[in-house]
């Protein structure tokens, strides 16, 4: 069994102290929200964090907090995220895929502007 | 759900949504038995008689989000449909442990899937939480614990990228390196 080596940890430490955290680190310019309730899991929200989570390593930015929460409501648009930005109303995303995830990473977390055609906009939401 | 590691992210999920702040996630593989078994532990809040009962019901839930709650039911009818069983012990704030047996040979078994990234997926979004992971097959183990990882970083975040690909780059040679020595 491989156990964790202190020594890699120690090494990534003198790395890592240098940059911020997802969660505690300071100051972040965005918070994205992964939905990972028991109707996001089975539509691919694990996969969708993944991506964004590859996306923060590629691209080595330091001013975003990533984290989860559970079922937002809207259980058939699943997976979602919601994109907070300082400043900004919060913006939700529906029915994603790793493709998408990376034109919103490009146009929306790094550009700033909302990519309106995956956005849950007013007037969108299906009746029950 | 596609796989177990799936149904081990949604039913861990409800444990922290119960407040629990330790969670064990025990997978054994017994190839004499022809057995595998999951078993979640958490310390959380805990269900009373009443809730447990309903907890298999597909149209209970706690959440004030939505009116039906499916991931307990579904963990249930995945272990009924591999010749299995399932199994839910909780006291109110005690915590609670939630058990699932399956046929391993079976064909409606799920494949376990990948547990790395289930696990990584809880470490990121639940920091705080410690996660001990143990996948123990007749001869061998691999083990996990948070808690451990925590302690080593000095005050470091566990859910930095680099801290998470040594974890996720951990868990998935550990789990090839235990199905080799079968």
């Amino acid at each position: 069994m491989p156990k964790l080596k202190i020594e890699d940890l120690v090494k990534i430490k003198e790395k890592a102290t240098r940059t911020t955290s997802l969660r505690e680190g300071g100051p972040y310019k965005t918070k994205i929200t992964v939905h990972m309730g028991t109707c996001g899991i089975a539509a691919g929200a694990r996969k969708i964090l993944d991506s964004l989570m590859k996306e923060i390593e590629e691209r080595d930015t330091k001013d975003i907090f990533l984290t989860t929460s559970g079922c937002a409501g809207l259980c058939s648009r699943e997976p979602m995220i919601t994109v907070e930005s300082t400043g900004k109303a919060p913006v939700k995303y529906i029915e994603l895929t790793e493709e998408k995830i990376k034109e919103i990473f490009e146009k929306h977390i790094i550009g700033g502007n909302v990519v309106q055609a995956y956005a849950l906009a007013v007037g969108s939401e299906r009746a029950v | 759900m596609e796989d177990l590691s799936l149904h081990i992210l949604d039913i861990v999920e409800n444990s922290i949504n119960a407040q629990a702040k330790r969670i064990e996630i025990k997978i054994k593989k017994n190839k004499e038995k022809d057995l595998l078994s999951l078993e979640i532990v958490d310390n959380g809040k805990g269900m009373d008689q009443k809730t447990i009962e309903r907890a298999l019901d597909p149209f209970f839930t706690t959440k004030k989000t939505r009116r039906f709650g499916l991931g307990l039911s579904l963990l249930a009818e995945a272990a009924k449909l591999a010749n299995g069983s399932f199994s839910i012990e909780s006291k109110p704030t005690k915590g609670t442990k939630v058990r699932a047996i399956f046929q391993s040979s079976h064909i409606d078994t799920k494949p376990l899937g990948d547990m790395a990234q289930t696990l990584v997926t809880l470490i990121i979004g639940h920091p705080e939480v410690d996660i001990i992971f143990s996948y123990r097959t007749n001869r061998s183990e691999y083990y996990l614990d948070t808690k451990e990882i925590k302690a080593q970083l000095n005050g470091l975040s566990i859910n930095s990228p680099e801290v998470i690909r040594l974890i996720k780059k951990n868990i998935k040679e550990g789990l090839y390196n235990l199905r080799r020595r079968k």
